[in-house]
This record gives C-alpha cells, sequence and structure tokens, in this order.
C-alpha cells in the first residue's frame, strides 16, 4: 500500500512539472505584452522594465529562474498589479471562492442524496419520474445559463437576493445556488442507480430474511453500502466546480479566483495565470489522490486491490 | 470389494427399440427459432427503441438539425446583415402572440407599429438590427459543426492509440499509459483556454484546444475494450491464420469494440457543444459578426435586463441540444453496454 501511494505520488510531481513547463512556454507563445500601456513605453523604459522583470535573459535561463523559484515558494509578482505577490493575490481571491463552492458542495450533496435515495425506494412513481426528469435537465443545462436565469428572475425581478458583487453573506446565496445545481443532479443519478444495484443484492435479501425491519434494511445496508462508491463523485464535482466558478464569479462579480483567472487572461499577466493554473492542478491532483485514499479506508476491497497493482 | 454382477443382457447391437422418441412439441420448436434470429445489433436497436427518451430526443436532434440548415433560409435576412432602423426589436410571430411573441417589448408597447414595420422578426432583432432566428439557426448549425468535428478527432486519435497501446501491450503500453496518467491529471479547462489564448479564437482553435485534451477518455474505453478482447480464441486464430496486425486490429478488435466506442462518442457531443458555449461565454470563443449559441448567450447576458428575449431564445435552444443529445446517449448506453449501466 505505501508502495501504491509513493507511485502515485512520482505520478503526481510529474505531472505538476509537466504543467508548470508547459504553461511557461504557452505563456511566452501569447500575443500581446504583459505591459498595460506598451505604445506609451519608449524603448529604453522598455528596456530596463524587461530586465527588471528577467524577461530580457534567454528562455532557458527564465525557465530554469522560474522553476527554481516556484520550489521556494516564491511564485512571483503581478505584472498588472504593481509589486503584488502573486501567492498574495491568491489568497486574497481564495475565500469567496471557497465559500460559494463548499455551500455548493454542501446543498448539492444533501439535495442529490436526498432526491437519489427518494427515488430508488420508490422506483417507477411519479416522484422517481419527477427527480430522474430534473436530474437530466440539470446535467444538460449549462451552469451558466443557470446561474443568468437566476440571477435575472431571483436577483433582478423578484429582488429577494442581491444579484451581484460581494458584500455580507447574503451575496453568496445566489453563486451557490446556481454551482450547486450540477452537484445535485450528478450526485442524485449516481445514487440513484448505486441504490437500485445493492438493492437487488444476496445480503438484502438475507437481512429481510433475519426480520429487522424495513427501516433498518434501508438505513444500514442499502444506504451505507450506495454511499461507499458516492466518494469517487468528489473528484469530477470538484472539476465541475472549478470550472463553474470562472463563469459564475465572473456572472454574479465574486471576488474570487475564478474571476480573477479570467481578469488575468484578458491583461496578459503572465505571473498570475501561471499562478493560478499551477493552484488549481495541485488542488485537483490533491482531491483526486485524497478521495483516493477514503476510498481505500471505506471498502477494503480496494485496499487489497492496491496491493496486488504494487 | 463386492463387484456388480454381469447382467448378460447389455445389447451388442443397438437396435431401433431401445429408442424412445421425444413426444413432438411444435410450438416449442417455434419460439427457439423465432428468438435465436435476432442479432446483437438488432436487439440492441430494440432496447433502445423501448426506452423512453430515445425517440423524442432523437427526432428532436432531427428536427433542430435540418433547421440549423433551412432555418436562415427561411427569412430575407442574412445572420450578419445590420439594420439600424430594426434594431432591439422583440419577436414576433402572427399567431403565436400567446406564447410571448407578441412584438412588444418589455413595457408592453409595440415597437413594430410605433416604427412603422411591417415584416416580423420572428425572434427579434438584436442591437444592430441583425435578425436573431437566423441568428440563431446560424449559431446552432456552428455549435454542432464543431461539436461533430471535435468528437470525430477524438474518436480517431482515442481509437488509435488506445488500439495501438493495448493490441502491442507491454513496454509500449506501459509508456502510452504513463503519459496519460499525466494528461488525466491536468484540468482540461485550463489547458483549453491557454491554448485558445495562443491560437487566436476562431473555429479551428476551439476544435483544437478541445481535442487536445478530449481524445484521452476515448483512449482509455479503447484500450480497455482491446485488452478484453485481445486474449480471445478468434483473435487467436486469426493471427494462427496469417492475418497482419492491422488487419486484426481493424476487422476484428475494433469492430468488437463498437459499442463503447459509440456510447463515449456520443457523450463527447454535448461535453464538446457545452466548451464551446462555455469558451465563447468568458469572450474567448468566435468573433463578431459569427455566431454560435456560445456567442448570442453572452451577447444576451450583455443585455438581459432590457431585452430578456435576447439570452432567452438561445439558452433554451442549447438547453434543448444538450438535453436531446444526453438521453440519446443515455439510451444507447442502456441498449448497447449491458456492462456500462449497472
Amino acid at each position: 500500500m505505501r508502495l501504491y501511494f509513493l507511485k502515485r505520488l512520482g505520478v503526481m510531481l510529474t505531472t505538476l512539472f509537466i504543467i508548470a513547463t508547459v504553461t511557461f512556454f504557452l505563456m511566452k507563445l501569447l500575443p500581446g505584452t504583459p505591459y498595460s500601456n506598451p505604445d506609451k513605453l519608449s524603448e529604453q523604459q522598455l528596456a530596463s522594465l524587461n530586465q527588471k522583470y528577467g524577461l530580457d535573459q534567454p528562455l532557458p535561463v527564465q525557465y530554469a529562474r522560474y522553476l527554481g523559484n516556484l520550489v521556494q515558494g516564491d511564485w512571483g509578482v503581478s505584472f498588472q498589479f504593481k509589486g503584488r505577490l502573486v501567492t498574495d493575490i491568491i489568497f486574497k481571491r481564495i475565500g469567496p471562492s471557497v465559500l460559494i463552492g463548499f455551500q455548493a458542495m454542501l446543498i448539492g450533496s444533501i439535495v442529490g442524496l436526498g432526491l437519489g435515495i427518494l427515488s430508488a425506494l420508490r422506483q417507477n412513481s411519479l416522484f422517481d419520474l419527477g427527480a430522474v426528469t430534473m436530474a437530466v435537465l440539470g446535467m444538460s443545462i449549462p451552469s451558466f445559463v443557470f446561474a443568468a436565469l437566476l440571477q435575472y428572475y431571483v436577483g433582478v425581478k423578484l429582488g429577494w437576493l442581491p444579484p451581484g458583487l460581494w458584500e455580507d453573506y447574503s451575496y453568496s446565496i445566489l453563486p451557490s445556488l446556481a454551482l450547486s445545481v450540477t452537484v445535485i443532479a450528478a450526485v442524485a443519478r449516481f445514487i440513484r442507480t448505486e441504490m437500485l444495484e445493492v438493492l437487488t443484492q444476496d445480503y438484502i435479501l438475507s437481512a429481510r430474511a433475519k426480520g429487522i425491519s424495513e427501516f433498518a434494511v434501508v438505513w444500514k445496508h442499502v444506504v451505507r453500502n450506495s454511499l461507499i462508491p458516492v466518494v469517487t463523485m468528489l473528484g469530477p464535482m470538484a472539476v465541475s466546480i472549478m470550472t463553474g466558478t470562472l463563469v459564475i464569479e465572473k456572472i454574479f462579480s465574486v471576488p474570487g479566483l475564478g474571476e480573477q483567472f479570467i481578469l488575468s487572461i484578458m491583461v496578459n499577466d503572465y505571473s498570475v495565470i501561471m499562478g493560478i493554473t499551477l493552484f488549481y492542478s495541485t488542488l485537483f491532483i490533491l482531491v483526486v489522490l485524497l478521495v483516493d485514499m477514503i476510498y481505500g479506508i471505506l471498502d477494503p476491497r480496494i485496499r487489497e486491490k492496491w496491493g496486488e497493482s504494487t | 470389494m463386492r463387484t456388480l454382477p454381469a447382467t448378460g443382457t447389455s445389447p451388442h447391437e443397438i437396435t431401433d427399440d431401445l429408442f424412445v422418441h421425444e413426444p413432438f412439441a411444435a410450438e416449442a420448436a417455434m419460439e427457439v427459432a423465432a428468438s435465436a434470429a435476432d442479432s446483437p445489433w438488432k436487439a440492441a436497436l430494440k432496447r433502445l427503441g423501448k426506452n423512453r427518451g430515445v425517440v423524442p430526443a432523437f427526432v428532436l436532434i432531427m428536427v433542430i438539425t435540418v433547421l440549423a440548415f433551412v432555418g436562415p433560409l427561411l427569412t430575407p435576412y442574412t445572420y450578419d446583415g445590420q439594420n439600424v432602423a430594426h434594431s432591439n426589436l422583440p419577436p414576433k410571430i402572427s399567431g403565436l402572440g400567446w406564447l410571448g411573441f407578441d412584438g412588444l417589448d418589455s413595457n408592453g408597447a409595440d415597437l413594430y407599429a410605433k416604427r412603422n414595420i411591417t415584416e416580423a422578426h420572428w425572434f427579434g432583432t438584436d442591437e444592430f438590427g441583425r435578425d436573431m432566428w437566423t441568428r440563431v439557426w446560424k449559431g446552432t448549425q456552428i455549435s454542432l459543426l464543431i461539436a461533430l468535428v471535435a468528437a470525430l478527432l477524438d474518436l480517431f486519435i482515442g481509437v488509435l492509440y488506445g488500439g495501438i497501446s493495448a493490441y502491442y501491450g507491454g513496454k509500449i503500453d506501459n509508456v502510452m499509459q504513463r503519459i496519460i496518467e499525466v494528461l488525466v491529471g491536468i484540468p482540461n479547462l485550463i489547458v483549453i483556454i491557454l491554448f485558445i489564448l495562443i491560437l487566436e479564437p476562431g473555429i479551428t482553435s476551439i476544435i483544437l484546444a478541445m481535442t487536445i485534451t478530449g481524445w484521452v477518455g476515448m483512449a482509455r474505453i479503447v484500450r480497455g475494450q482491446i485488452l478484453q478482447l485481445k486474449g480471445q480464441e478468434f483473435v487467436l486464430a486469426a493471427r494462427s491464420l496469417g492475418v497482419s496486425n492491422s488487419r486484426i486490429m481493424f476487422k476484428h478488435l475494433i469492430p468488437n469494440a463498437l459499442g463503447p466506442i459509440i456510447v463515449t462518442l456520443m457523450f463527447t457531443l454535448p461535453t464538446a457543444i457545452f466548451f464551446e458555449a462555455f469558451l465563447s461565454f468568458i469572450g474567448l470563443g468566435l468573433q463578431a459578426p459569427l455566431a454560435s449559441l456560445g456567442v448570442l448567450i453572452n451577447d444576451g447576458y450583455k443585455g438581459m435586463r432590457l431585452f430578456p428575449y435576447k439570452l432567452v431564445i438561445p439558452a433554451v435552444m442549447i438547453s434543448l441540444i444538450m438535453i436531446s443529445f444526453n438521453l440519446l446517449a443515455d439510451g444507447l448506453r442502456d441498449a448497447l453496454d449491458p456492462k456500462m449501466t449497472k
């Protein structure tokens, strides 16, 4: 098992190294300069600015320097915001993103699990049909369409909740709701299929034969066993939330990491783009690893497979 | 130990009277003959027809595809023809006023009467007076085209990569799998965004950017299938008859893995439509005056408060397309690959 994780760690570090390399060279290929008004700068000013940021060095030197700094936790300085550290910007921006991401995940899991479990227990009923329809709608309709419609109808027309910006807690509700729709649909669908599968297992039959109450059969045996594979959903869920935050933060003007990413792309702020890319990638890889570990702890059968594969 | 006594009656010759005929049941014989006739593909088609969602989804996709090409021809307008006198007209279809296509703006004023315009714009017009009906169908056409080409490229690369990796196995497989492992670890949206930035926004660059990460899923499915198949007897038989590697691959292995390949392909289509719309929405998509559904949604979103129809119509269109493709893909998965559904 330890060998398995060492191997995983190796793959992880290689992935990160490749991402850092690719991002670096891609950035160099980008059209435009990172300075806000390059036409107004004289050639001398440009040269001295390039020197200051190390942009006058040959590419391999820039690359080596970049990697060295990266490892030491120095992710560079933003070009757009004079003298601000990339790491500072990321940490300042991460709060709102984490809040709406976390709330979306919470709403998504609770509502999704509820819908999925109930519809599996009443398979082929009207409720089931409704829940399945809702799940298909939720998975099909893009989250930014939901977000735009929520903003228009709930935020502008009804005026129940603020339609944008970020002041107090109430500002986080609409973005979280918009973000949670996809999660609700995915979780509900997943747990429903899983429950239907578990319901046909022999151990459910034997639990019923023992004469325990239907309530105990459902909660102790069916739901508990169906919940284990739901853990594997966490990885894709994290990805969909990360993707979602990019547009949803833009729509609701949330000062989060996703909005910053899009902003930096528009103004060619190389160091911030690279910083956020690396940050997202690391987060993603860590979540996938974590999910694998949790899955192994919950399900002994998976742990045995780790032993085989190493 | 006791030995059995010889009976002495064991016949040296088997005579006819030793046989008793099984009673002949005509119905049973008929049944066997009838049920054996279904080929796997026919059976799959039957299962597909039984699925509640598939038929309406398929019809809807057909209608939308046909309209995407025919729709722009039904009006005298072009998708990029500007007419300032007709700017920001609300949707108007005579006879469908009760559905909201009444030509009234958000204050209830009839702009068509006010500006003395006799012709009706079915989906209204945008701020440059471009006809939305024409633009929506043109946009649908472009979105579908992008999705189709991206999916076909994924298919081509994925089948080739996955097939080679699984068929040759050993060291080649090992190296190819390590590459995939690394690629899977990269959040694909970020790669797509970065590539679009370099390639300059446009149809080709969107397709290329989506293909760069998109083929990995297909490659994994194909590899899994071929690994399962290549150990089976019919492959051994083909090989012992001296059939060449490429012939075994394309005539024996891939046709047998076709079910999961089709299912994966069907799921790529809505994903590609979503990514295109997503990119256009954050401003990395097509450039004006070209329209895709994502571009139209983005434009509509900007004017949402005053002209909600500009957002709602393309939003409904993309939702219908995504729902139909997802339903069809779900149905195909259930019909073609009972193992994948669990």
